[in-house]
């Protein structure tokens, strides 16, 4: 029997990104909280500038509780499932300690994807077998949370529309903002001023995007020094505004919280009147139950599903809030695949710089253009970046200009190492009938339980959308001045990724979906669930700024109703 | 680089130095300039130097004291002939050092001990492969063969004509080549890109903690640093981190 713990009011499984941001609202109005976290705190010694270390040895990932349980994926039901890697970090804080940190606002299309495709171009243009529905409410419910964590959490960025007043020097695309970022965006650099000025030429508009790091001194936090390791790599000065250097810390301070470390959550407890009571986990050789008056579950898409489905109870008999047979269904994730990399003619200056230091285009995202004439709903966000390290560097492609080692080669890379580019689109993804998320019937974690099963692929919108924004992509890069370009494969299989959504969709139909607009279970009253798995809609663009928009919202919706949801 | 460092590199002195005469590339590049192609000579020559160098390292071994170094994971003729396919896949040539001066070779054993374990397996099999198809056809093992030799067994290791491979030719080929970069090009506290040879070989100005526009325009007229990230004090293991603990980390655990 599990070691019976003293109640508290609620228990967070899973302190990153989602669980992090959730515990501030809820400790600040006096809550009890357990933040159940499976790894450990880092500190920025832990974040050397060592690309070994961080990229080929995968460091962030390698020694994490989430690399023991990784996904087995397959394109159809008629495939058999191989198990692959795991891209999320246990740590406090989570995968927001090695993230890109990118954090975009969705643009308000994403939120409507079914009525304004509808309203715009007839009742036919949703893709045959596609389940995406409206969120259950717009873009503008969201707002003042998307304010909310920009300014609390600390975001750089230009704005492009605060209140109707369009910046071109922002996303002239993006929705309405009642105010401007807290802190100016990244600076340019001498690659990201010449595709600036190359998409200028074509007509577009260029800006630079919005980033979970400090360009100032921020909340006692310096600003970002622009060294380069932010990919698998946490920040050395705290520059990035993970959650484990900003809210968390807050939360903490408040008395409120309580963050048990190496935690192991291993099933959500119900009772038969069907609402939770806790959840057990293991820490050390112990099991231990924790009960608590509401759970909120964050520990991503793919941790989120397969805990949900591994606790069966007498009132849940096919997993926790699966009454409906919902939960892992409308899984998606972003199509990141399929990029297109250029050679320029000079030396590009990028061997510093971060992945978010970068220039986006925004023109053939989501609705931004007319979809009359083409076979696809949706669209991609492009975006080239500086950031470069020597062993990716000696990677590179070679254009067919040399085989791939030996003196010729050798010689290539050393006139080239600073003259390569890879693009990176992110694409409109929509859940499809036959996509989904379940346990796997074979593999198991090192505990013996089973581990998510990804079933699906790509499907022509992808596609089409993917083959469309390459060729946006290789104009851009022409247009700077690339002498050679490839182009990838357009992708297939969704394997697991930090950009996974669904699972938990939200939304107003119980029949459809597994959480309320609020995010609160529609079958379990006082089990809430925050993550991209409620997301109904990928954008594109990265998730993170409206994952943790949603739980602040969640979380504040908790402290004004406790006493409805509590019962 | 330091004669001493390079002449005791990872593998046993006899093996490093048969590999140093015997595929010296300038001087294969000379065999085969000279249209001088037969490996029974080449091993004379290579015999004799072996002999040569070996004394001179006994003789001066006595006035300088010898690194310690263990082939941690490769046996002796694995990292021989591993460090023949790394001088074909980055050659030292006209354009500079390469693989070899990097001690990719070092680096690999190493990590083949390390964060490369899995791989262990497929090196055994693979090299041994490649040893074997190059006795069976030309009558040596690999490392003893001539420069175009040695490439022509790669090119149909890299393209699956050669069968024996973990899990195929060219699925081996591609990680010996992801390898033999990463020790080219790592940090060097791995035990590759010695003395900063891979950096500078691309031209990367290395690792700053912060960087100024100035630097970032300055590009690759950028005076190199050659540092390590581990030569900064705050990410070794004995350096005084109480400041940083104090302000994140553990205080809040």
């Amino acid at each position: 029997m599990p070691k019976r713990l003293a109640k508290t009011d609620v228990v967070i499984v899973g302190m990153g990104a989602a669980g992090g941001v959730a515990a501030l609202p809820l400790t600040n109005a006096g809550l009890k909280v357990i933040g159940l976290e499976a790894g450990g705190w880092l500190s920025p010694r832990d974040f050397a500038p060592d690309e070994l270390r961080n990229g080929s040895r995968n460091w962030p990932q390698s020694v994490q509780k989430a690399a023991t349980e990784a996904p087995t994926v397959r394109a159809t039901s008629n495939d058999t499932a191989i198990q692959g890697g795991h891209p999320m970090m246990n740590a406090v804080g989570g995968t927001t300690m090695h993230y890109w940190a990118q954090s975009w606002r969705l643009n308000p299309w994403d939120f409507k994807v079914v009525s304004a495709t509808k309203k715009r171009y007839g009742e036919n243009r949703i893709p045959e077998g596609s389940t995406v529905e409206d969120w259950p409410f717009g873009y503008e419910e969201l707002e003042p949370f998307y304010e909310k964590i920009e300014y609390t959490v600390g975001i750089s960025g230009q704005a492009g529309n605060v209140q109707g007043k369009k910046n071109t020097a922002g996303n002239i695309f993006e929705g309405e903002r009642k105010r401007e970022y807290p802190m100016k965006p990244l600076r340019s650099s001498p690659f990201t001023d010449l595709m600036g000025n190359a998409a200028q030429n074509l007509g577009w508009n260029p800006f630079q995007g919005p980033a979970a790091i400090t360009t100032e001194l921020f909340d006692g936090r310096p600003p970002c020094q622009y060294h380069g390791f932010c990919n698998k790599g946490g920040c050395h000065v705290k520059a990035k505004s993970s959650t484990a250097f900003t809210v968390i810390p807050k939360a903490v301070e408040t008395g409120n919280l309580e963050v048990v470390t190496f935690a192991r959550v291993t099933r959500i407890v119900t009772d038969d009147s069907g609402h939770v009571t806790g959840v057990d986990y293991i820490k050390g050789s112990e099991t231990f139950f924790q009960p608590a008056d509401v759970v909120l579950l964050s520990s991503y898409a793919y941790e989120n599903v397969r805990l949900l489905q591994l606790s069966k109870s007498r009132a849940f008999p096919n997993g926790l809030g699966n009454n409906a047979g919902q939960v892992g269904q409308h899984y998606m994730t972003h199509h990141q695949g399929a990029p297109v990399t250029a050679l320029f003619d000079r030396d590009l200056h990028n061997w510093y710089g971060l992945p978010a230091q970068g220039v986006a285009i925004d023109e053939w995202a989501d609705d931004n253009f007319d979809h009359g004439e083409l076979d696809f709903i949706g669209g991609a966000n492009l975006w080239v970046h500086t950031d470069r390290k020597p062993m990716s560097a000696a990677k590179m492609p070679t254009f067919g200009q040399t085989r791939n080692w030996g003196s010729d080669w050798k010689a290539f890379i050393m006139k080239n190492a600073d003259r390569t580019n890879s693009s990176y689109i992110q694409k409109t993804t929509l859940p499809y009938e036959g996509n989904y998320l379940d346990l796997d019937p074979v593999v198991k974690d090192p505990l013996g339980f089973p581990v998510t099963r990804i079933t699906a692929r790509y499907r022509d919108n992808e596609k089409r959308i993917a083959a469309f924004s390459q060729e946006k992509m290789e104009q851009w890069y022409l247009e700077a001045g690339a002498i050679k370009i490839v182009k990838y494969g357009l992708g297939n299989i969704m394997g697991a990724t930090t950009h996974a959504y669904g699972g938990t969709r939200m939304g107003l139909n119980n029949e459809t979906n597994v959480v309320n607009e609020w995010g609160f279970s529609h079958e379990v009253p006082n089990l809430g669930i925050l993550g991209a798995s409620v997301m109904g809609s990928s954008g594109s663009r990265n998730p993170t700024l409206t994952v943790q928009a949603l739980s602040w919202r969640t979380a504040e919706y908790l402290v004004n109703n406790w006493r409805s949801i509590v019962g | 680089m330091k004669k001493n460092n390079r002449s005791n590199s990872g593998i046993n002195n006899k093996s490093d130095l048969l590999q140093e005469s015997l595929i010296n590339s300038s001087r294969r590049n000379l065999l085969k300039g000279a249209g001088f192609i037969g490996a029974a000579a080449v091993s004379t020559v290579a015999t004799s130097h072996v002999i040569a160098a070996d004394s001179t390292i006994r003789n001066s071994s006595s006035s300088a004291i010898a690194p310690r170094e263990a082939l941690e994971a490769l046996t002796a003729e694995e990292a021989e002939t591993l460090a023949a396919i790394c001088d074909c896949l980055i050659p030292s040539d006209e354009h500079g050092p390469g693989a070899r001066e990097a001690r990719a070779v070092h680096y690999i054993d190493k990590s083949l001990a390390s964060h490369n374990s899995e791989a262990r397996h497929s090196y055994s099999v693979g090299l041994n492969a490649i040893n074997e198809f190059a006795r069976k056809t030309r009558g040596e093992i690999f490392p003893k063969l001539l420069l175009d030799q040695q490439n022509s067994i790669l090119l149909a290791v890299q393209t699956n004509k050669i069968s024996g491979f973990i899990p195929n030719g060219s699925g081996f080929f591609n990680m010996l080549r992801s390898h033999t970069i990463d020790g080219t090009f790592c940090d060097p506290y791995y035990g590759g890109n010695q003395e900063f040879i891979g950096w500078d070989m691309l031209h990367y100005p290395g690792i700053r903690l912060g960087v100024s526009e100035a630097d970032v325009s300055a590009g690759a007229s950028l005076p190199p640093n050659h540092q390590s990230a581990y030569d900064h004090s705050t990410y070794t293991k004995l350096a005084d981190n109480s400041s940083i603990a104090d302000e994140g980390g553990e205080g809040y655990a």
